[in-house]
């Protein structure tokens, strides 16, 4: 059986008495001063206190609400451009399916590895039935309204999760985990190959009607956004219920135990199979919004890659929260879009170096002392290798604008940087690896010559490409998230009691 | 008949591929209750470093040094940089999370694969790489029965499987580790009482599980036209359901269920067509699954409270 801890202090020092701030009064074997410190800091102090005061004053829905009508006003007066509303849009859909993805792998504890089926499921459904493909030469077809289409995608991805669930109720956790592996890429196998006259093989479906109902349609992609932003809303308030309900208590229990929630009376397989199929049904409804706003869609959008890009999202949020998944859907497409572009990614890489620093390093003499090496080391670094050979530092760095033409000067950047690139991405994985074993003061050492090997590689072969960099961001953000911080940003930590 | 047996043949070499892989994953799985993903990336780095020593002594057309050196070399680099590999997996991505959640371990894996997978694609490029055998191992070389022929690669791969598979048994049977290993994997709270280093056998897994999948990663390099990054993704999610075919946590189960989905693959690709293979191996998953979820030589574990 587990407790949970809102806090985020280390998970040894924890006595799992204090684990449930709710609890009132002293507790049996709890001094009292404890206790009440104890309170304290799971509230927080000062501002934070303040806003976890207001927020529970306030109630969730017009929280809800309020958010809702920031992004809408957002999308209205901020996000002018395409680039823009594009990137709100994909915040949005991610979001949405990261809280579909939480159903299963948050609340129920299944690890869902052929969700990335279900949104695909979605898309080709939306596909199929809102252009010419079950038509006859090109004319014809479906073209159903979108309050019609809806429902039938969404029934039918629910009953086929349902029968999947059926087959992975036999199934311990990591059968089920490769079970749905194998639904995953046997979905990009069978749009491939099966019947491509209708469903288009690897040229994917083309020409898909905007969304359209009542004699109204969306054709912008801000129509798009605010339809996507309502819907991640609506959806989050359902799940908000959801999850206080019985049911969602019940696939808390089971995820902690399933052997004792079943002893407590709680019918194990018939929520497992629940919970998969309503995250089945929330993942191709995001496959129908992605599908309509695209216009299109191609088995390539639906690899092992958006699965994990999916997965990044829900794990840095927080796995099992509702506020989590929004803002991790948030957090990971916002920066992929900007590592995209080579112009921004430079402060995403810099930016992010710097709070990793303010943020771990204490006090801030520390802190300073290690800018100062990082900063020296560099130049001291780029003086030495240009005096030996200038033909070494003669080289662009990647970045540009006036990050580049200040890191020119500091990182080692060689003329041919390819595989100079490559032998630094080797020793950066080494570097931060001994970082993280060190401790104390040869850990802040350390960090010096690992932040600047870094800035070398980012300089010399990240930067130059971007789309596999950030597919390293998005595995490397699994990995970092599972080992410092498991609850990620917005999650409950778990605290084992035996 | 001679193309049932040629079939025959190419699926047994295929499934002694998938055979060596699986042993690794059902090795972890059964002392550790860990899905490795990754374990299909350390194979894909194993073909890679085959690779590298090919391009090493010269490249395929001017090899420096003797064939028979080349490929024992190969295997040693693969060895030598797999077991490290997965080692340092073990060490420095598994180990910190042994007492988390069953979930946190296996989004980790999931991770590290990708990053292996694309840390590749970054440095080399997502273009399929060769290790031209051809040019310097005849095709013509090996024997010839009745019209069947299994060329020296192939039979390369036979002895090596059943040689690493013998040695494999005989060191989880015979020695003091496996026994520590099989201690651990029935129990490895009492296998800790009693003295056993668990740290220490789980390191020792992982680094043999490892180190074969370098091999079966060079032996794969040799036979196959190209290898590049994605290489490690399909043949782990085979060599997996080859695991549980088998049932996992059985050694002599994981040959067994790989040489069944080698030669489940390729009647299918002769017979029936080459577009469905992948699924016909999934659908033998769920099936197993069904019928007999503990595979065939698994036992049915009791749950304990």
């Amino acid at each position: 059986m587990s407790a949970e801890d809102k806090s985020g202090a280390p998970r040894a020092a924890e006595p799992p008495e204090l684990a449930d701030p709710q609890t009132a009064g002293p507790q049996i074997g709890v001094d009292e001063w404890v206790q009440r410190s104890g309170a304290k800091r799971d509230e927080g102090v000062g501002l934070r206190l303040l806003a976890g005061r207001v927020g529970v004053r306030v109630g969730w829905w017009p929280r809800l609400g309020l958010a809702l009508v920031a992004g809408l006003l957002a999308g209205h007066f901020l996000f002018t451009n395409v680039n823009l509303q594009q990137t709100a849009f994909n915040c949005a859909l991610y979001a949405i399916l990261a809280l579909g993805l939480n159903i299963a792998v948050g609340w129920a504890g299944m690890l869902d590895l052929g969700y990335i089926a279900f949104f695909g499921g979605g898309a080709y459904g939306y596909a199929l039935l809102s252009s010419t493909a079950l038509g006859t030469g090109g004319t014809g077809g479906l073209h159903l309204s979108f309050v019609v289409l809806v429902p039938i995608v969404l029934v039918a991805a629910g009953v086929i999760g349902l029968a999947i669930g059926l087959v992975a109720l036999r199934l311990d956790g990591d059968y089920l985990a490769i079970v749905t592996l194998f639904v995953g890429s046997a979905f990009v196998i069978v749009v491939n190959t099966i019947d491509t006259g209708t469903l288009g093989g690897v040229n994917g479906l083309f020409g898909l009607d905007p969304i359209h109902a009542f004699g109204h349609q969306i054709t912008t992609t801000a129509g798009y956004f605010r339809l996507a932003l309502i819907s991640c809303a609506v959806l989050a308030g359902i799940l908000h219920l959801l999850d206080t309900s019985r049911t969602g208590r019940s696939w808390r229990a089971l995820k902690d135990d399933p052997l004792a929630a079943g002893a407590m009376t709680i019918p194990v397989s018939k929520l497992r199979v629940m919970a998969f199929s309503f995250g089945s049904i929330v993942g191709a409804f995001g496959g129908c919004l992605f599908a309509a706003q695209q216009a299109s869609v191609f088995p390539t959008d639906f690899t092992a890659n958006v699965l994990i890009l999916i997965y990044a999202c829900l794990v840095l949020g927080g796995i099992g929260s509702i506020g989590g998944a929004i803002l991790g859907g948030i957090t990971v497409t916002a920066a992929q879009q900007i590592l995209s572009s080579p112009a921004d990614s430079a402060y995403l890489f810099y930016g992010l170096i710097l709070l990793a620093l303010v943020w771990k390093i204490r006090p801030w003499r520390y802190l300073a002392a290690v800018l100062a090496g990082i900063v020296a080391f560099g130049f001291a670094a780029n003086a030495i290798v240009g005096a030996i050979s200038p033909s070494a530092v003669a080289g662009h760095p990647g970045s540009s604008g006036w990050i580049g033409h200040l890191v020119s000067n500091w990182v080692i950047v060689p003329v041919n940087a390819n595989w100079y690139g490559n032998v630094m991405y080797g020793a950066m994985i080494v570097a931060a690896v001994v970082v993280v074993q060190l401790h104390g003061i040869r850990r802040l050492i350390a960090i010096v010559p690992t932040v600047y090997i870094a800035a070398c590689c980012w300089e010399a072969k990240l930067i130059t490409d971007p789309t596999v960099t950030t597919q390293i961001m998005l595995g490397v953000i699994l990995i970092v998230t599972m080992a410092a911080r498991p609850q990620g940003l917005l999650g409950k930590r778990q605290v084992e009691i035996v | 008949l001679q193309e049932l047996i040629q079939t025959i043949v190419s699926g047994l070499v295929t499934g002694c591929i998938y055979a060596l892989i699986a042993l690794g994953y059902t090795m972890v799985y059964g002392i550790l209750k860990l899905l490795n993903f990754a374990h299909g990336d350390v194979y894909m780095i194993g073909a890679f470093l085959g690779y590298f020593v090919v391009q090493w002594f010269g490249g395929p057309t001017a090899l420096s040094i003797p064939v028979a050196l080349l490929i024992v070399v190969m295997m040693v680099v693969a060895s030598v940089g797999c077991g490290a590999l997965g080692t340092a997996i073990e060490r420095f991505a598994y180990r910190p999370l042994r007492d988390a959640p069953r979930i946190a371990p296996l989004i980790t894996a999931l991770g590290i694969s990708f990053v292996l997978e694309n840390s590749i694609l970054l440095i080399y490029g997502g273009f399929p790489r060769s290790y031209n055998t051809s040019d310097y191992i005849s095709f013509s070389s090996g024997i010839t029965i009745d019209g069947v022929r299994i060329d020296s690669v192939e039979l390369m791969i036979f002895a090596t499987t059943i040689v690493l598979c013998v040695g494999l048994l005989l060191l989880v049977q015979r020695t003091t580790f496996g026994k520590s290993m099989r201690a651990i994997a029935s129990d490895r709270e009492a296998a800790m009482m009693l003295g056993i280093n668990v740290d220490r056998t789980i390191a020792l897994t992982f680094l043999i599980g490892s180190v074969i999948a370098g091999i079966a990663g060079v032996l794969t390099g040799l036979q196959i036209a190209g290898i590049n990054n994605t290489l490690g993704f399909l043949a782990g999610l085979k060599a997996f359901t080859a695991a549980v075919v088998g049932g996992i946590g059985s050694i002599p189960g994981a040959m067994i269920g790989g040489l069944l989905i080698g030669l489940a693959e390729s009647f299918t690709l002769v017979y029936i067509s080459t577009k469905f293979s992948d699924l016909i191996v999934f659908g033998i998953l769920i099936a197993t699954m069904l019928i007999r979820p503990t595979g065939i030589l698994g036992k049915r574990a009791l749950q304990k409270v």
